[in-house]
């Protein structure tokens, strides 16, 4: 599987992750060598196997729905880089 | 160098409980270690030498007061910079966190404190725990004290290098891939990742959700033991928690093997491996053999060659959902002079993720798009299904496995930094574990031209106990623990 420039262009896009020309240039590279390793999978045969999503013993962990203190506002606002009227502040998101 | 630094914890424990040390001495001791020994090691993101020494003297005062004190009371440690320390900065080794001060506390810091543990500082790793040498860190790359030239194994080498070196008694890691064995490994130190669930991840910062796993990196077995009774357990706030009860792990530290049946999986002992790291895993086999452990020399788990690749699509999938709440909106770093939001998202991601970082998150998104889902995620998903059970059929006939933890001894720094492929494979033997979510445990087995060799001992879910046991009864017949790097 060869990553054309467009294709990692586009995934970066997906990732919201933004990329210099060089970047792309060289994850076109190795991601398509990664891959291409990734292709020894195609030998395993997972006919009637179903997926596993995790390793414990436990399914739909309930837990009593208790009122509990939450952080003060300040706290939790401590490390953003914008804020305003104790609020998170962001750039418009509607035009 | 002073002797105090030098001391296990149950060594330490011992002299604080008859008051013949006090914390602030032994404080003291390895804040003093870490001064000498940062600028060739770089062990340490943050030293919290302030907060640790009062702290020692709060214990100092209780003890004098007090004729119990728990194993881990006053002893100086240190945490890998991935677990949350609240009012500590806590960054992942990342330009991303750079500046970030939780306002809490992982459980397993909760867990340390209620047991009176001094935090002496934070441990270089990785950026986000993606890598497998310390040289992916934002900031510097941590160097192996037994070569100076080389790597000390990763993610978590500023944990590995701090207790090879004694800047501190104990740390903590955690473990994805390897990240807790592998630098355990490549720098003659006990490492232990526990079964997943097994404990708490509150408070750890997410890469891999169904794969990280905090654990243990101590210098002897006995340490290990320890701390995995102090932070082992269920935790409301972990859902993936199991509330299976705790045993006592120290309660099976005996020096006998006799009734154990060990298999020895072939496919461990890898193409391209060094034939030091060979001979010396047959020699400490061998000597497994000698304490009483029936050998089974021809084990087998024939999809391991499979794991890699499994892990590989799996692991930067979790991480690229993970990380996608790195937006710098409610903390992080946060791209200030873009037009508009989604500008400053990519800006944001742009220049606070490193490229390891951005490698995973390219990875896992293609893995999961339209298109390609089924034929990596839920191939490599099925994959992880085969390989778990695997290994439970070989666990019914063995109580536990053993092969290397790594095919090679540290590497040099820079040796693999531009072949992410290279790399990858070095984790070769530690992460069909994660993928099965089983224990495992890296224990010192020899070295080669002066480098350290880890040997590797897997067991069944929740049976930390038989791997502590192991790995004891050889640590009391060999002394590879015992020797310190020439620094």
């Amino acid at each position: 599987m060869k990553l054309s420039y467009e294709q990692v262009k586009h995934i970066a896009w997906l990732a919201r992750l933004g990329l210099s020309e060089a970047e792309v240039e060289r994850f076109s590279l190795q991601l398509s060598d990664i891959l291409e390793n990734f292709e020894i999978l195609k030998e395993v045969n997972t006919t009637d196997v179903p997926p596993a999503t995790q390793t414990v013993p436990l399914q739909n962990v309930f837990r009593e729905d208790n009122v509990a203190k939450s952080y003060p506002q300040n706290e939790v606002l401590a490390n953003a880089a914008n804020k305003e009227e104790n609020c998170f502040k962001v750039q418009a998101i509607l035009e | 160098m002073n002797e105090l630094c030098q001391l296990t914890i149950h060594e330490a424990h011992e002299l604080l409980k008859r008051r013949g040390i006090s914390s602030v001495e032994l404080t003291k001791a390895t804040l003093k270690r870490v001064d000498e020994l940062e600028s060739k090691v770089h062990a340490c993101v943050t030293i919290t030498e302030d907060i640790a020494l009062k702290a020692a003297e709060k214990v100092d005062n209780y003890i004098k007061t007090s004729n119990e004190i728990t194993p881990l009371t006053g002893i100086p440690t240190l945490i890998k910079d991935v677990i949350c320390t609240k009012g500590i900065r806590t960054t992942c080794s990342s330009k991303m966190l750079e500046n970030f001060i939780p306002p809490y506390n992982a459980t397993v810091i909760e867990k340390l404190k209620a047991q009176k543990a001094v935090i002496i500082g934070k441990t270089n790793m990785d950026e986000f725990a993606m890598g497998s040498s310390t040289e992916h860190s934002a900031f510097f790359p941590t160097h192996n004290p037994w070569d100076l030239s080389r790597v000390p194994g990763g993610s978590s080498g500023g944990s590995a290098v701090g207790i090879a070196t004694d800047e501190a008694i104990y740390a903590l890691g955690s473990d994805t891939g390897g990240s807790i064995r592998q630098p355990a490994g490549f720098c003659s130190v006990v490492g232990l990742k526990p079964t997943y669930g097994r404990v708490s991840r509150f408070g750890l910062v997410a890469f891999a959700s169904s794969l990280d796993q905090i654990g243990p990196i101590t210098k002897d077995v006995t340490d290990c033991a320890l701390v995995m009774n102090a932070i082992a357990g269920y935790d409301p706030r972990d859902s993936t928690s199991v509330p299976y009860p705790v045993p006592d792990y120290t309660r099976q530290l005996i020096p006998d093997l006799k009734g154990l049946r060990i298999g020895i999986p072939q496919e461990y002992f890898v193409e391209g491996m060094q034939k030091e790291v060979r001979a010396a895993l047959e020699l400490a086999i061998g000597k497994l053999q000698e304490l009483g452990a029936e050998i089974d020399w021809e084990a087998h788990l024939p999809h391991t060659k499979y794991a890699l690749a499994a892990y590989y699509i799996l692991a930067p999938s979790e991480a690229s959902a993970n990380l996608a709440r790195y937006d710098g909106v409610k903390y992080g770093f946060s791209h200030q002079n873009a037009s508009n939001v989604i500008e400053t998202t990519e800006k944001t991601r742009q220049f606070g993720f490193g490229p390891e970082v951005k490698r995973r998150i390219m990875l896992g998104t293609y893995a999961l798009s339209a298109g390609y889902y089924d034929a990596y995620y839920l191939k490599a998903q099925k994959v992880r299904t085969l390989i778990k059970q695997e290994f439970d059929q070989a666990f019914q006939k063995y109580d536990a496995l053993v092969a290397p933890t790594s095919p090679t001894t540290a590497f040099k720094l820079g040796e693999k930094l531009e072949d992410p492929m290279q790399m990858y494979l070095s984790d070769v033997c530690t992460l069909p574990i994660n993928i099965a979510g089983i224990p495992a445990i890296s224990i010192p087995a020899g070295f080669a031209n002066g480098l350290p060799i880890g040997m590797q001992i897997m067991g069944k879910p929740f049976d930390e106990e038989t791997l502590l046991h192991i790995a004891f009864a050889y640590e009391q017949a060999t002394d590879w623990h015992k020797r310190k790097p020439p620094l």
